[in-house]
């Protein structure tokens, strides 16, 4: 793969963005026999051009961390991509449905390490001693694709839906909660829309970060301290539209809400 | 109700025992009597129960059905049902249970309430639920169908004491001001294999709430929920088949865990 097509990839995910338009998944027509090796090389792209833009990386996040989304896709490993400044919402904030091509919200456990992570072979228990603070999280993804339609690179090449992250500011050690068990509920406007339990990312949050360090290992790269991480989405996606209430629960981890407006 | 309506109610009994006798599921009720109305169908439940105390079992509790809106809508109602626990139906946490004891099991995650106070409708709220509650523990229920391949109406499933089957209490007890029942998460595991996950909230937004539920739905037939009964207050996840040899097990927050294995 020429770096022609790895620009042109990226332009064509890139500009989708930008314009909030969305486009035809990469694999449909533009270069059908796309690799996840080749999607991450178009992701390292996008990220490379936003950086030139003058955006900054907040930190990573990680997809495609449910047992029933790997068999869906067919994948044993999840996927990873990064949010940046621009993506930031504050807890309690209105965003504009504008900004966004088809917006949905998923509740997520947070986790801010006090040292870096440094794979290969990086184990839940080494992410938790690593741990400062876990805290809960909303992440927004808006994938650039048609009716979320895509293939396992095509969602990679695309930064993995990644399109902004509401933080909560409710910070909690490690150790004084099972993860696997922190009950969530995502509600729209007082109804709840779906839930779940911590271990459906991967039966524990720390295995994602822990396959998230060991994934970056293979580039030279490690999970850096203080970053907030983004560990995968606990409940199926909800998707957004303007007047609603976003309001997700977290047991042992207080709550997250913000709102919609046109 | 007349003559008529007595032994057909007993009929249906019959025909629901008949699959416990033949150890196979039967046609649902509501095709041989597609005009079976939901008191009947309870009239059917509780005139089983009645031969079984009368067999010698005791009542132990309740359990709540059709907690989930997943499950209401497939079937297509708006409110939860409810049938009876008995003392045969109890296993032990970490328990076998012999296949032969389950028709077409399926196994869930709930929150058990154990009741210190009794519960007399009408207008209980969750709040007098909370009040009356002694502790919650964890809870596995192996939901069972006497109806064939569990094709089920909400009037075959309230006729056959909601589908109940057998029931594993966890031995964690706790009480209600120590834990966050709605958020409390739960994750089902089969064969250590994850199957799904699920909280609190999950049986109609508060566990709580569908025991005032139940309590209120009782005063219809001047039935109240006793101090010292177990109320099984829905599921907080889908239903897993269970098959001889599979273990199951759930971990809850703050109940810790309940398991129980199926033997040949």
């Amino acid at each position: 793969m020429d770096k022609d097509l790895i620009k042109e990839l990226a332009d064509y995910v890139h500009n989708a963005e930008k314009e909030k338009q969305e486009i035809i998944k990469i694999t449909t027509e533009r270069y059908p026999e796309l690799s996840i090796e080749e999607a991450y090389l178009v992701q390292e792209e996008l990220v490379q051009q936003k950086l030139d833009a003058g955006y900054k990386i907040i930190g990573p996040k990680m997809g495609i961390t449910s047992e029933a989304k790997m068999k869906q896709m067919d994948v044993d490993d999840p996927i990873y991509g990064y949010v940046f400044d621009n993506m930031v919402v504050n807890e309690g904030d209105t965003i504009s449905i504008s900004d966004y091509i088809h917006p949905k919200v998923e509740p997520e456990i947070g986790f801010i390490l006090d040292r870096d992570l440094e794979g290969p072979n990086v184990t839940a228990l080494d992410v938790l001693r690593a741990t400062e603070y876990v805290f809960p999280a909303i992440e927004i993804i808006d994938s650039r694709y048609e009716n979320f339609n895509f293939t396992l690179p095509d969602v990679i090449a695309d930064n993995t839906s990644a399109a902004g992250a509401v933080f909560g500011t409710n910070l909690k050690r490690p150790e004084s909660l099972e993860l696997d068990v922190v009950g969530v509920t995502l509600s729209i406007n007082g109804k709840v829309e779906s839930l779940g339990a911590g271990a459906a990312v991967l039966e524990h949050p720390a295995n994602s970060i822990a396959r998230l360090a060991n994934m970056l290992s293979k580039k030279g790269e490690k999970v850096k301290a203080g970053q907030p991480i983004l560990s995968g989405g606990i409940t199926a996606a909800v998707r957004l539209a303007p007047g609603d209430f976003v309001n997700a629960k977290y047991g042992g981890l207080g709550d997250v809400s913000f709102f919609v407006k046109e | 109700m007349n003559t008529k309506s007595v032994s057909k109610i007993e009929n249906h009994v019959k025909h629901l025992n008949n699959a416990w006798e033949t150890g196979v599921g039967v046609q649902p009720l509501t095709v041989l009597d597609p005009d079976l109305t939901i008191d009947e169908a309870y009239a059917v439940q509780l005139h089983t129960i009645d031969q079984q105390v009368k067999s010698g079992q005791r009542i132990t509790g309740k359990k709540i059905g059709l907690t989930s809106k997943a499950m209401q809508d497939m079937l297509g109602v708006g409110e939860p049902d409810y049938g009876h626990l008995l003392d045969g139906m109890a296993y032990e946490n970490d328990g076998k249970i012999p296949f032969h004891r389950v028709l077409q099991p399926k196994v869930e995650g709930e929150i058990a309430f154990i009741l210190k106070e009794d519960l007399v409708g009408p207008d209980v709220t969750a709040l007098d639920v909370l009040q009356a509650t002694d502790a919650v523990v964890p809870a596995l229920e192996v939901v069972d169908s006497r109806i064939k391949d569990w094709k089920i109406t909400l009037a075959d499933t309230v006729a056959d004491n909601a589908s109940s089957g057998l029931y594993v209490l966890g031995e964690n007890p706790k009480k209600i001001t120590d834990i966050e029942i709605k958020q409390l998460g739960m994750v089902l595991y089969k064969n250590n294999q994850l199957q799904n996950t699920g909280v609190g909230a999950a049986a109609l937004g508060d566990p709580a709430k569908c025991v005032a539920w139940l309590a209120n739905k009782l005063a219809t037939y001047d039935i109240t929920l006793k101090a010292g009964e177990v109320i099984l207050s829905g599921a907080l996840s889908a239903a897993i088949e269970a098959q001889p040899g599979d273990h199951f097990y759930a971990k809850f927050a703050e109940l810790g865990e309940v398991h129980v294995t199926f033997t040949e």
